[in-house]
């Protein structure tokens, strides 16, 4: 029994040196553990996958930074790069391990967020939007402004979601701030009122959108890309637009910690999640927009990802988020809550 | 002999109530405390969370002005449903318990409790389709007027209290009806063979000896109308915060249940002080 267990021992330190276990730090159910994916990277490299789980960007933060030496892989959102790079919990990406590397958006892959310290900390993976839906029967032609919100004609037709965080954002945008580096809090205030009068209701979720929408309520409303994808999949007459203000971004970058102990197997695992062929496949079952510029245009030219994200142009208009300090967030959820008070 | 016989009493009252009291500390007592235990939290106590003991909960409640106005504009909520529940509910309570006998009774009954047979949510919804500006409402009347009518009634004050009437209507209406029930039809005879008329006999008969039952369901509404926050979300849209909602707020979208529980705690005070304000009338109006 000994002497087996010590064969099979000595034979997977011999597999060790050709074929690495990685392990993987993510949400679940997000890309990187489609069972077909997993088995894929196994055919083409020997190294297997195992997963682990997160289920908030502080719970990711405690697990690499109890656990060294336990993941390979991180999902990291561009917000906290920086922080887990300031406590060394990553290492710099080896960009030419990434043989995709060419073919990333340049405006993902020079991302402020995630260069902290001046070198790539995260691959640019997947991204979204939060921007503005129009209803396409109200709309000869797409509106380009996000002043629509405050167009007159549509009063008692608009709609944003009940957040605080996000309606200070837009209200930002629209006085042309950084929603990361909000100066001017009394135009944004006075912006906000103006806007209170011409909304119908607020939305909260997803079905409630959908519904809202196809009873009439809604001519313009804000909302999510991975959503409105769905919406117009889903037959909504919907059109999705990104103003010339800008929109909401957020950004996951693939990192590797500094305690890993198989950095090429985790370059070459990165590599494969970047690949077009991965993301084609991954695309039709609810994939958020890549960063991958070569598999945004091998998506047919109807596809969502395509056709409203696949243009760098509209990269280039996204603000991406950062992450906000608690006396920020308390003070907009306080704006918030008097505006909605007032009314 | 009689203090043996009222030991064995006591034992079985005690056996029999157990349940209900154990049941109450269970249901009532225990979440009840460990909310006023969060009101004075700085934060919640879970995971690795920093937290200490605080007053600045309450503070924040009495200083800002936003929650007195919403306290306001919710018990003005509770007002409007309970008055108008009791408009509507009384005579249909009357009518039920005085005009109507047997088999049509019992149908009209039904017919009054069944609004707590589905759920309260469907019921919200299914106003939401018929409030709706192109919806039920506007397209029946639509059809009955002769010129063009649109009706949007929907994300309003109107359609809250639309909702909310019909959710607490049944209560006062079986609430009054057992006070009604309860009255001797020999009374009223005898009042009116002495002279009395119809306007004497309703608020010198009827209504002081249905007062109880009035009462008492106009007391089940205002309470649980007043910390509503189901149906403004849904109805009432732009308009729909009420000091309810804020409260879900604080549990739900913001995670902040200290906050939370200081409000629900104040609105807590606030309902006994009314009833306690309001106890003395009341207690003369049963007499």
């Amino acid at each position: 029994m000994k002497r087996l267990l010590l064969t099979s021992a000595l034979a997977m330190i011999a597999q060790g040196a050709s074929a690495d276990e990685i392990r993987v730090l993510n949400w679940q159910g997000y890309g990187t553990d489609l069972d077909w994916a997993v088995a894929a990277f196994a055919e083409k490299t020997g190294n297997t996958v195992v997963h682990e789980y997160f289920t908030s960007e502080q719970e990711m933060l405690t697990k690499l930074r109890t656990n060294p030496g336990a993941y390979d892989v991180v999902l990291i959102n561009s917000a906290y790069t920086a922080q887990a790079q300031a406590e060394g919990l990553i290492d710099p990406i080896d960009t030419a391990k990434i043989t995709h590397f060419a073919d990333l958006d340049p405006g993902l892959t020079g991302n402020e967020d995630l260069n902290p310290a001046g070198a790539l900390h995260g691959v640019p993976w997947t991204w979204g939007l939060t921007s503005i839906a129009v209803n396409t029967g109200d709309f000869a032609e797409l509106p380009t402004s996000l002043s629509v919100l405050w167009d007159p004609a549509l009063k008692g037709r608009v709609s944003i979601r009940d957040d605080g965080l996000e309606a200070v954002q837009f209200a930002a945008m629209a006085t042309g701030q950084n929603i990361n580096a909000i100066t001017d809090m009394e135009a944004v205030k006075a912006k906000l009122t103006e806007l209170m009068p011409q909304i119908t209701t607020f939305w909260s979720s997803e079905n409630d959108w959908n519904q809202f929408m196809s009873a009439g309520d809604f001519a313009v409303a804000t909302y999510w890309s991975g959503s409105a994808a769905r919406s117009q999949a889903a037959g909504l007459p919907v059109a999705f637009v990104v103003p010339d203000e800008g929109a909401i971004g957020w950004l996951d970058g693939l990192s590797i910690p500094a305690s890993s102990t198989h950095k090429d197997a985790a370059h070459a695992f990165i590599d494969w999640m970047v690949d077009p062929e991965f993301y084609v496949k991954w695309e039709p079952d609810g994939a958020p927009a890549t960063s991958n510029t070569k598999a945004a245009a091998a998506l047919p030219e109807t596809s969502f990802n395509r056709a409203v994200l696949g243009d760098p142009a509209v990269v280039a208009k996204v603000q991406f988020m950062k992450p906000v300090s608690d006396a920020d967030r308390e003070a907009y959820l306080k704006l918030w809550q008097d505006l909605k008070a007032a009314q | 002999m009689s203090g043996n016989l009222a030991r064995k009493d006591r034992t079985r009252a005690a056996l029999l109530l157990a349940p209900a009291y154990l049941w109450l500390t269970l249901a009532v007592f225990l979440p009840l405390s460990a909310m006023a235990f969060f009101s004075f939290l700085s934060d919640v106590p879970f995971g690795d969370r920093d937290w200490h003991v605080t007053l600045d909960n309450y503070r924040a409640v009495f200083e800002s002005g936003t929650y007195a106005t919403l306290l306001w504009k919710s018990l003005k909520l509770g007002m409007t449903v309970t008055a108008l529940s009791v408009l509507i509910g009384f005579p249909c309570a009357f009518v039920l318990a005085k005009v109507i006998r047997g088999r049509a009774r019992e149908a009209m009954f039904l017919l009054v409790i069944l609004p707590f047979w589905s759920n309260s949510l469907v019921r919200i919804f299914s106003w939401a389709i018929v409030l709706r500006g192109n919806g039920v409402l506007s397209g029946l009347i639509d059809a009955i007027l002769p010129w063009d009518v649109r009706i949007n009634l929907m994300f309003s004050p109107t359609a809250i209290v639309i909702g909310l009437v019909h959710s607490y209507l049944p209560y006062v209406i079986l609430t009054s009806y057992l006070a009604l029930q309860a009255i001797d039809d020999s009374l009223i005879e005898a009042a009116r063979s002495l002279g009395a008329r119809r306007r004497t006999i309703l608020l010198r008969l009827i209504l002081p000896l249905a007062a109880p039952g009035i009462i008492a369901g106009a007391v089940l509404i205002f309470v649980p109308v007043v910390g509503s926050f189901m149906e403004p979300r849904l109805l009432g849209g732009r308009l729909g915060t009420y000091y309810g909602t804020v409260i879900e707020d604080q549990f739900v979208a913001v995670f902040n249940w200290p906050l939370g529980a200081a409000l629900s705690f104040v609105l807590l005070a606030v309902i006994l002080t009314i009833l306690a304000l309001a106890s003395p009338a009341l207690r003369r109006s049963q007499r």
